[in-house]
């Protein structure tokens, strides 16, 4: 593949991951509601028609693979592009999340498969599985407790629970860990989104500062929108509704 | 700023030919004036050697003024030395302070191989220019200068990628040691003008390809290239190659590259 087969497939699986990252964080800040919101919302996506929730998450597992098996590739080629290396080398203007990508990669890497056994799969505690309480009707823009209610089965998995729990200060490391991974997934972002659009030629002098502020303004967003909730939750702000039941 | 002497100590990487490992040494440079450029310091350290009956350092210079491009050396660890917009032979002495420690190193990348001290050999610049850094022109009289109308800001913009000397700092300074820079600059200044549209496409391809297969290492935005380019070239020369290189492989794909 040449060289610019590669920036596009990072710049376009890129653009998906950010996509699906800022959607993902809006719909988080529904923690700072009544739980009915986060709880019927989690239910919407659970019960999405024609397996969408399953389409989505193979789009994402392949642009995952994509992203991380092309960067991969540029380490290594660009290791073999250089087998001398400098002694004394300056840096004249790359940023710190410019030269850095690799390493905020891995670990953002590391913190997705954390995250997915945390709240997702659920076997970091299982008894997350087992967090259910029964819908108020106060959420209800999803229409999700009007049509529970007929059927009788407002009862749903109290996702509001699973992550007040998740960062409760008993396991304040946790919160920590995730505060530590959205400020890396910042500095990402912040070459990344600029990075995007140099790399499908979608600018020129006049829109380069523009976007280099557009990509700033975005990481920063993201990450305060991520990081407020398990802030919120080493605080005290965001308090479990239903009791953590150990499970064996 | 008057002139006044100054000592150096340089450590210089010295090596005999490609195959056999180099290593650096040290020497000590006095009484150097600071209105002597950086290549005259060089030279009076070569003729301190000669007279030592030492090898004289061999590096890579022409024209001394700045445009031909072929001075190469990398001075602590940027390419044309610490100072923006200019090459080593236009970096001075008046750059340095009396007593300073100077490292000097050959750029450094796998298809510019070391031939000689401080020279490497830049022939894969070449095999990309090869690919696609020419236009075709009809034979017979020369057609009417205004036959071809070229606005200002296109002409102007053609002008800064033109302005590319081919030195290769671009690669020396990049982290990845990609030949971006140099590659877009030679694409865009031909490929922004109606005298290089003909070959469009397949100059982007061409001229992309030929880049890779050189063994050059692959861009990452980092934008190094820019700030060592003694020409100021522009990384929007190398958005501008990334989308053309887009648009003639979609044409490719669908088999109707102009």
């Amino acid at each position: 593949m040449s060289s610019l087969g590669k920036k596009y497939i990072m710049a376009l699986s890129g653009l998906a991951l950010v996509g699906f990252a800022c959607g993902h964080m809006v719909g988080n800040l529904q923690m700072f509601l009544h739980p009915d919101w986060i709880n019927e919302y989690a239910y919407k996506l659970q019960h999405l028609p024609y397996g969408l929730l399953w389409v989505v998450r193979i789009v994402m597992l392949t642009c995952v693979v994509a992203h991380m098996v092309t960067a991969v590739m540029l380490v290594i080629e660009n290791y073999k592009a250089r087998p001398e290396k400098y002694v004394a080398k300056a840096n004249l203007q790359a940023s710190f999340a410019s030269r850095t990508m690799k390493y905020s990669g891995v670990i953002l890497l590391a913190f997705i498969v954390f995250h997915i056994m945390h709240f997702t799969v659920q076997n970091i505690h299982p008894e997350f599985l087992h967090l259910e309480t029964t819908l108020e009707g106060v959420g209800t823009i999803h229409h999700v407790y009007d049509k529970l209610l007929p059927l009788d089965r407002t009862t749903v998995h109290d996702v509001y629970s699973m992550v007040a729990h998740g960062f409760s200060l008993k396991f304040w490391y946790v919160s920590v860990f995730y505060i530590i991974s959205m400020g890396l997934l910042c500095f990402h972002l912040m070459h990344g989104i600029s990075s995007m659009f140099q790399s499908l030629g979608l600018r020129n002098d006049l829109w380069r500062k523009r976007l280099d502020r557009v990509a700033l303004a975005a990481a920063v967003f993201v990450f305060i929108g991520f990081a407020s909730l398990p802030l919120a939750g080493l605080l005290g702000i965001i308090e479990p509704i239903t009791p953590l039941i150990a499970s064996h | 700023m008057s002139e006044r002497n100054i000592s150096v100590t340089l450590k210089v990487w010295r090596q005999k030919n490609a195959s056999v490992p180099g290593a650096f040494e040290i020497y000590k440079v006095d009484s150097v004036s600071t209105s002597s450029s950086f290549l005259e310091m060089m030279d009076l350290l070569n003729e301190q050697l000669i007279e030592e009956d030492k090898d004289p350092i061999a590096f890579d210079h022409d024209c001394r003024e700045g445009i031909c491009g072929t001075c190469s050396m990398v001075i602590d660890g940027i390419p044309h030395g610490k100072k923006a917009l200019q090459t080593t032979c236009q970096l001075h002495m008046r750059s340095f302070n009396d007593g300073d420690n100077i490292t000097i190193e050959p750029y450094r990348s796998k298809p510019f191989p070391v031939m000689r001290d401080l020279i490497v050999d830049r022939e894969p610049m070449d095999a990309i220019m090869q690919a696609g850094g020419f236009v075709d022109q009809r034979i017979g009289a020369a057609q009417d200068a205004n036959a071809l109308p070229i606005s200002k800001e296109i002409a102007d913009k053609s002008m800064d990628a033109a302005s590319c000397i081919g030195c290769g700092a671009c690669v020396a300074v990049c982290p990845n040691a990609s030949a971006m820079l140099l590659t877009s600059a030679k694409v865009g200044q031909l490929n922004l003008l109606p005298q290089g549209k003909p070959e469009k496409d397949r100059r982007a391809l061409n001229m992309v390809r030929a880049m890779d297969g050189a063994g050059f290492g692959n861009c990452t935005n980092i934008g190094e290239c820019e700030a060592a380019c003694p020409k100021g070239v522009s990384l929007d020369f190398i958005a501008k190659m990334n989308r053309d290189y887009a648009v003639a492989s979609a044409k490719e794909f669908f088999g109707v590259v102009g």
